[in-house]
């Protein structure tokens, strides 16, 4: 019998181990999407997929800017309260003061990556954990919200209502306008991760802060950068959910920062940092987007079962996780 | 006689409490290996971090190519012509090797990292430094050594006027060690001026070119390697002569005493880690565990403290058979174990001296009993000055301390728990001559006072010169006990290892 040591050591030996959850992932997608094309006839509607996207769009997005902050080994737990924030503001903004469109966007924008930023700055000038701050981040965001107002407001702003119900169509299939801005969301951040000082600076600080600094790169200013990314992220991602649901409500996105980590996590990226794809995020996403679209076709089981999958997954990749990091020496 | 590149005059710089380093004065010539030697805490990482920004300058200037300057940072430094290697590597293991040395200067067009020129430049780099290895791989999946080499081929590819190596060495094996001093040779051929911090003597002479002794934060002198001998070189080190060392040479061999052992091993053993063996440990005896590396050494420490469980075997202490489950079980015996990895298995090195020194102490007592803060001060003050901890400063962060005198703080914590039997492991390990004889001298006061010690350590004239009786490991057996007479010595220790005499 082969220990957990010996398994860890081989894999850990492997030059190109850090594309093993990557790996994972898809294999596990495939499978899924497979069982599901097996038992259900209507499952091999490409439109099946091109729904997850519609349904998981923001969440997309919102994961994105997540992967940046665990790239760093930080935490980002505001984001789902930046989400309800931002669809708050715009709603009360389009609704009660009748803003127009084009003001409220890039304001909204703006107010999502200033919360980031100023969170940004307090994890690295005060040197204090990122849990932490992004926590009481989360409280002020959500705090925000409610003291905007308690109930929902329905939003049927012109442009809102266009991109809630325009399609975009190749033959017989469509997306929504939001999937197609989240994907160019995700094509912009996997070329500054691959392609820009920014990104392997995130990478670097990911690995090794301390030698980060010593070699000379900008810490503070990639550390803050990528909490204010993910701010960002969430304020676009809560203009996506606003287009989605047409309505503000201090109640969307509840828990959505952990479908994000969740979505993170099991798209291969190190929950201790330096290790990741935006890829993995995309296809961690679509997993969690599928497991839902399954348990829907089922019809048998309750939703709830979403949630105890993504539990089951969610410890199978971090004990994969584990196989491969190298033991400290 | 060639200009100095780089001259440092009348440097001083004083931390809270402390004054680090006063009126020193340091030059280096181009094309020259030049050692920077002296004790734990002499001040030679304060001198360092000063020259490279990241520690300021109190008085003194730095004039560097004809040129004063003052660096805010290493980055600075860096661009500057200062480079500095440390020696935890300060690289990215998650990157790869072409990255780790191009970092933060990739060559770019219009903002995007070509990456093919990365690779082709680092490979070209590395190449040079007669390393041809796959640039495109994790730096993580290579030796130490290689990283080594990689740190050093990013300093000299940045800067390559001055190049820093702090303490490079500490974990290379010999061969490495040689393919690392080529790589110095013919960097210093090509005129960059080495600055090389090390505890291996050996190593100095063999490569170095001048020497700069450093002590007590002042400088001693400056001298021509080949006019100096290694006992002059040991004695500008640490200010007095070797009679601590010579000492303890003469210390009677204690006859073994009482008839109950105070810890009675036998058939102890657990697989993988070491094969069963019997060993006994009277109160106020050392007994010194000597064998290779990867011997077995740690893992009969381990097995004695409980920090590793036995499979076979019993364990009795004071006569009574006792099952070890674990570190408590051990301190509820008054066994205590000073861990080879003081920095990972230790120290908790965000906490100050005081709070690392009453650890244990806490940790018996439980928690629901905190020490008295008079009483933690009492104690703290004790052993500070006891084991001359510098500097002397009880809230000082572990972590800002030197080598040698963490290790003191970890035998200060064992110390105040009152131990029976004390369990060392390579204590002395990558610490100066003059703490080495200070920590040795502390293991013989104690077992004159009672204390029974374990002494693990690679070095085989230590282990001789302290214990009564030493045990022989090979290949995880302990093959033979040999009690430290007059007739026992080196030579017939690394005999019965090479033999592998069965008892």
């Amino acid at each position: 019998m082969t220990t957990f040591a010996e398994v860890r050591s081989r894999l850990a030996g492997t030059r190109q181990r850090r594309y093993l959850p990557l790996y994972a992932t898809l294999a596990l997608l495939a499978l899924m999407y497979g069982s599901g094309v097996v038992q259900y006839e209507a499952f091999s509607d490409p439109q099946v997929v091109l729904n997850v996207f519609i349904d998981n769009g923001f969440l997309l997005v919102v994961a994105v800017g997540m992967t940046f902050v665990i790239l760093t080994g930080g935490i980002d737990l505001s984001v789902g309260a930046v989400v309800a924030l931002t669809t708050m503001v715009s709603a009360t903004l389009l609704e009660g003061q009748g803003w127009p469109a084009f003001a409220v966007l890039p304001l909204v924008l703006l107010m999502g990556a200033t919360l980031g930023f100023g969170m940004g700055c307090i994890i690295h000038y005060f040197e204090i954990q990122p849990f932490i701050v992004t926590l009481a981040g989360m409280f002020l965001a959500r705090g925000l919200c409610y003291t905007i107002g308690t109930s929902s407001i329905t939003i049927d702003e012109p442009f809102w209502t266009t991109m809630a119900q325009s399609k975009v169509r190749f033959g017989d299939n469509f997306i929504s306008p939001s999937v197609v801005i989240a994907l160019v969301v995700v094509l912009v951040a996997a070329y500054v991760l691959a392609f820009t000082r920014l990104g392997r600076n995130t990478y670097a600080i990911g690995g090794n802060p301390r030698s980060a600094h010593l070699m000379g790169l900008p810490v503070a200013r990639t550390r803050i950068g990528v909490y204010t990314i993910s701010g960002f992220c969430s304020a676009l991602g809560g203009v996506l959910l606003s287009f989605y649901m047409l309505s503000g409500n201090s109640l969307h996105a509840v828990g959505m920062e952990l479908d994000a980590i969740a979505a993170v996590v099991i798209g291969g990226t190190l929950l201790t940092g330096g290790s990741g794809f935006v890829l993995g995020t995309v296809l961690g996403v679509l997993v969690l987007g599928i497991i839902q679209t399954l348990i829907t076709f089922d019809g048998r089981l309750s939703s709830w079962w979403t949630k105890i999958v993504i539990g089951a997954l969610l410890f199978a990749f971090i004990l994969l996780q584990r196989l491969i990091t190298p033991r400290k020496q | 006689m060639t200009e100095a590149i780089l001259t440092m005059t009348g440097i001083g710089k004083e931390f809270p409490g402390v004054k680090a380093l006063s009126e020193v004065d340091f030059r280096l010539l181009p094309g020259e290996v030049h050692a920077l030697m002296g004790e734990n805490g002499a001040g030679k990482s304060t001198l360092i971090k000063v020259l490279t920004g990241v520690y300021d300058i109190d008085q003194g200037s730095i004039v560097l190519d004809g040129r004063p300057v003052e660096f805010s940072g290493p980055l600075q430094a860096q661009h500057a012509g200062i480079s500095t290697v440390y020696q935890e590597i300060n690289l990215c293991p998650n990157l790869s090797v072409a990255e780790n040395i191009f970092i933060g200067r990739e060559p770019r067009l219009l903002g995007h990292i070509r990456w093919s020129t990365v690779e082709r430049r680092a490979s070209e780099l590395l190449r040079r430094l007669q390393l041809d290895i796959d640039v495109s791989a994790m730096l993580g999946t290579y030796s130490i050594a290689v990283q080594q080499m990689v740190a050093i081929a990013r300093a000299i590819d940045i800067s390559a006027k001055v190049l820093i190596l702090d303490e490079p060495t500490s974990s290379l094996d010999a061969g490495e060690v040689g393919q690392l001093f080529r790589v110095m040779r013919q960097l210093k051929d090509e005129g960059i001026a080495i600055l090389f911090v090390t505890h291996f003597l050996d190593q100095v002479y063999e490569i170095a070119d001048r020497i700069t002794v450093l002590r007590n934060g002042r400088r001693v002198g400056e001298y021509r390697t080949a006019e100096l001998t290694l006992i002059d070189l040991i004695g500008k080190m640490i200010g007095k002569e070797l009679e601590v060392l010579e000492r303890l040479e003469d210390r009677p061999k204690r006859a073994q005493e009482g008839d109950v052992p105070l810890v009675d091993a036998r058939e102890l053993g657990r697989k993988g880690a070491v094969a069963p063996f019997s060993l006994t440990i009277h109160k106020g005896e050392v007994v010194g565990l000597a064998g290779l590396l990867g011997s077995g050494r740690t893992e009969v420490a381990r097995l004695l403290y409980g920090a590793d469980r036995a499979d076979h075997g019993q364990l009795a202490v004071d006569g009574r058979a006792v099952t070890m489950r674990g570190p408590r079980s051990a301190m509820a015996k008054n066994i205590a174990f000073c861990s080879e990895n003081r920095r990972t298995e230790g120290l908790i090195e965000e906490l100050t001296v005081r709070e690392n020194i009453v650890l244990a102490m806490q940790a018996t007592r439980g928690w629901t009993r905190p020490i008295p803060r008079r009483r933690q001060d009492e104690l703290v003050d004790r052993y500070i000055k006891a084991l001359d901890i510098r500097p002397a400063n009880p809230d000082a962060p572990v972590r800002d301390l030197s080598g040698g005198n963490q290790q003191k703080v970890l035998l200060a914590r064992w110390l105040i728990t009152e131990p029976r039997l004390l369990i060392l492991d390579e204590p002395t390990r990558g610490i100066d001559i003059g703490a080495k004889a200070e920590i040795q001298r502390l293991v013989a006061q104690l077992s004159d006072g009672g204390m029974a010690v374990l002494f693990v350590s690679a070095e085989l004239e230590e282990v001789l010169r302290l214990s009564h009786k030493v045990a022989v490991l090979r290949d995880r057996h302990l093959i033979a006990e040999l009690p430290n007479d007059d007739t026992l010595d080196v030579d017939r220790v690394m005999e019965t290892i090479a033999s592998g005499a069965k008892p």
